[in-house]
């Protein structure tokens, strides 16, 4: 699936969207085998009270299945208006 | 209904004049220009993300909820992203309705939904570096209110 960073959580990877291969049952589960990858997936992904999560573009929750989803973002909460 | 999330400039009164020239019936036209504010002196640039696809998603689906909510006659929502300058429009919201507080309370709703819900990141450039700028508790607890 591809997985999309932006803002800080786009620089604390260092990519703006790379695809990845997982059989992660739950956002909650990609993100945990993102954060044992490496160092900056562990920051950027450190405190999930300032992340949101998008499934194919709709804001979704952190324990959502990830069952025939093709797109992933995370991102800090919005700053629009 | 009228959206456009764009990176170049827009003239906030011909929009609007032309937004208002397109309402039939329409008593009421309420308009809200946000702008680029330098509070303390320090601001020297302001760089704007977004997520495109989900950006216009989120903004039609903000415009559905208004619609379904107060009889407007049209919407507007102009959003920009890229780099802008203090003082420079960063977006704009118009609504159209027969009365005023419908058009008053859906630009409001509108404006609240926009600043929490539609997928931008604001990023200020200042003296001492970048830093990107949080959300506030006070804008997550302004959506209780509707």
């Amino acid at each position: 699936m591809d997985v999309l960073y932006f803002a800080w959580v786009r620089e604390r990877i260092g990519l703006p969207r790379e695809q990845i291969d997982t059989t992660a049952a739950t956002v909650m589960a990609l993100i945990e085998e993102l954060k044992a990858r490496e160092e900056r997936y562990a920051l950027a992904f450190c405190d999930l009270k300032s992340l949101r999560v998008a499934l194919d573009q709709k804001l979704s929750s952190f324990d959502a299945p990830l069952a025939g989803v093709r797109e992933v973002a995370f991102f800090p909460p919005m700053t629009g208006g | 209904m009228h959206l456009s999330v764009q990176k170049a400039a827009f003239d906030a009164g011909a929009e609007l004049n032309a937004f208002s020239a397109g309402v039939v019936g329409a008593g009421a036209v309420v308009s809200f220009t946000g702008i680029v504010r330098d509070a303390d002196g320090t601001l020297s640039a302001m760089e704007i993300e977004h997520y495109p696809g989900m950006t216009e998603a989120a903004i039609g689906a903000i415009i559905t909820q208004a619609q379904t909510r107060w009889d407007l006659a049209d919407v507007l929502v102009i959003h920009r992203y890229g780099r802008l300058e203090p003082g420079a429009q960063i977006m704009m919201v118009a609504t159209a309705a027969r009365h005023r507080v419908a058009a008053f309370e859906a630009a409001e709703f509108l404006m609240d939904y926009l600043k929490s819900r539609a997928p931008f990141w604001k990023k200020e450039f200042g003296h001492d570096g970048a830093t990107w700028v949080a959300a506030k508790e006070e804008d997550e607890s302004a959506l209780t209110r509707w």
